[in-house]
């Protein structure tokens, strides 16, 4: 899968501690415009952690983030956002009382002023949602149906959409497919690499080596903390990748 | 080819949301129309009518300031005790001989100030439950109701501060007779209602509220500073409580120990009758005024014809069990699992 050479995020010497626990010691990352990265390792090897520093949850104890190549300092998930890195969480976060498209852009509404007063733009969250899903090929009967009404991969489809319906640049997923029956895995993929081919660059962590082996770039596995092995896709084998999980090279 | 049974289930699946919607009031216009027949001279006579909104008026309140906070997940056991304090705080103010307009601004005044301290320690003191921060309120504020008024009760209010609960609009110039006249009450319900209306529906923090109630780790992960809003929904709560209390000093004309005693609870069953549901994120403005006329309109309709008082206790308790089964049976049919 071609993607250019412009690194969009990188992270330098990333520790991270919780009182006396060493969760990360000096992780590094580096991650392309249009590259999907696998994020693999065991249950604490510090994977989510680090995800929560990459999206600005968590504050670095040392280390530094380059986005775009230049420094940035992350104070909240806000901060994140706002510079176009988006993170889906594993539990998804969508409201189920509320339609598609009021939660694509729950926490971002579009308005309109009646006089002094801001009024939701109800009309705009429909156009604009109905847009965003076509592009994304993501068929839903109308983006008023309430998120409840939905299947486990119909919703993890409206929380890739909500998390790229603001021109993002990096969209992390945590375990996209962990909770989906195996024909929905499918189209999830397919969305994924929809977003590469939109420049849009993808982290996943999974414990899926089918997931990993079928949209990713490049993969890295974490160990007990610490960067323990890297490789283009191409140049290994799930077995390879299997052994870095349990820390064997 | 659909099969008959699965037009069945299709004509289920589409109707479902409008009776979900609407079908409370189909409740309401059945009980209206028994009581027509039962009660034909009087139970839709001018009188009547404007008694049964005269009689709902601060009830209203309470009930929508209640349904809120249950559109968070929330509840709010304190906002009969909140009404209590507001309204002695009126009448010791009142007696004082302070300006109508002070009066008038302070119970509401103190009643969102209640309301904040429940929201600041469901927040801030990180109770588990707003059932255990409020429970508490609900003695602290009648308790300190009774000690800033010694337990006694504070009569006779001026003509201004009476307006809200006691005002009449006249209605000869329509060529209606002297007595059919439009309390001012009916007109504070419609107002009050049709603002927390465009409140919830049209503006991003009502939105917020809905989302808080669906998913609160949805509206934090969206940025929506959740607390914030808490507190602000408290507050509303509490302001709608003073709004009571000042529309209550306006009927009663009078500050008394035992005002809204026990209220909480017929304002959250207003609630749950009208389709608010517990889980949060659920219900509607209409549903709780709905909600508020069936009780209204039951009481009324009982008294008229000289039914026991301990039935309509009996009914009202039954029309809330079987509201909350309704809402069960809606949860099952409605998601998918």
């Amino acid at each position: 899968m071609p993607y250019s050479n412009k690194i969009i995020l990188e992270a330098k010497g990333v520790s991270k501690y919780f009182g006396t626990i060493t969760a990360l010691e000096d992780v590094n990352l580096t991650i392309k415009e249009g590259e999907c990265l696998g994020v693999v390792g065991d249950n604490g090897a510090g994977k989510s952690t680090f995800m929560k520093v990459l999206s600005g949850l968590y504050k670095p104890s040392k280390g530094a983030l380059y986005f775009n190549g230049n420094r940035v300092v992350l104070e909240s998930p806000r901060d994140s956002q706002n510079l176009g890195l988006e993170m889906v969480y594993q539990d998804l976060a969508l409201a189920g009382n509320l339609p598609i498209g009021e939660n694509i852009f729950l926490g971002r509404e579009p308005t309109k002023k009646l006089g002094f007063l801001k009024l939701l733009d109800y009309k705009k969250i429909k156009e604009m949602s109905e847009a965003h899903l076509d592009k994304l090929k993501i068929h839903v009967k109308s983006a008023d149906q309430k998120v409840e009404e939905l299947s486990g991969g119909q919703r993890q489809a409206i929380a890739i959409a909500r998390a790229t319906a603001f021109n993002s640049k990096l969209v992390i997923m945590d375990e996209p497919t962990a909770a989906l029956a195996i024909k929905e895995v499918g189209k999830v993929l397919d969305l994924i690499n929809s977003l590469k081919k939109m420049g849009v660059s993808v982290i996943i962590i999974s414990h899926r080596m089918d997931d990993i082996f079928a949209v990713c770039d490049r993969v890295m596995a974490l160990f007990q903390g610490t960067n323990f092995a890297e490789s283009e896709l191409s140049k290994t084998s799930r077995d390879e990748v299997i052994g870095w999980i349990m820390g064997k090279k | 080819m659909e099969t008959k049974e699965n037009k069945k289930q299709n004509f289920f699946l589409k109707t479902i949301p409008y009776f979900d919607k609407y079908g409370i009031l189909l409740l309401l216009f059945l009980m209206i129309t028994v009581l027509h027949f039962l009660q034909p001279e009087v139970f839709l006579s001018w009188r009547n009518v404007t008694n049964i909104f005269k009689q709902i008026s601060w009830q209203s309140m309470l009930a929508l300031g209640v349904f809120i906070v249950i559109v968070t997940a929330g509840i709010d056991l304190s906002v009969g005790s909140i009404m209590m304090l507001s309204l002695m705080v009126l009448a010791i103010t009142s007696k004082a001989g302070a300006a109508w307009y002070i009066v008038i601004i302070t119970p509401i005044i103190i009643g969102a100030l209640c309301g904040m301290v429940n929201g600041l320690g469901i927040t801030i003191l990180r109770m588990p439950h707003p059932f255990i921060m409020t429970l508490g309120t609900l003695y602290i504020f009648r308790g300190t109701g009774n000690l800033i008024s010694g337990g006694v009760p504070i009569s006779g209010f001026t003509e201004e501060v009476r307006l809200l609960g006691n005002g009449r609009i006249d209605l000869t110039w329509l060529g209606l007779e002297e007595s059919q006249y439009l309390p001012v009450s009916v007109v504070l319900i419609a107002v009050v209602f049709f603002l927390m209306w465009a409140f919830l529906n049209h503006t991003r923090t009502g939105k917020w509220i809905y989302a808080i109630g669906g998913n609160p780790n949805a509206a934090r992960a969206a940025g929506i500073n959740v607390n914030r809003i808490l507190v602000i929904v408290y507050s509303l709560c509490g302001l709608l409580a003073g709004f009571g209390a000042l529309i209550l000093a306006g009927r009663a004309d009078s500050g008394y120990p035992n005002a809204g005693l026990n209220a909480e609870l017929d304002a959250i069953a207003a609630c749950i009758i009208g389709g608010a549901s517990f889980f949060g994120g659920r219900g509607t403005v209409l549903g709780v005024f709905v909600g508020v006329m069936i009780m209204g309109i039951l009481r009324n309709g009982l008294n008229l014809m000289d039914v026991s008082s301990f039935w309509q206790q009996v009914l009202i308790g039954a029309i809330i069990v079987i509201a909350v089964y309704i809402d069960v049976l809606r949860k099952d049919l409605g998601t998918r699992h």
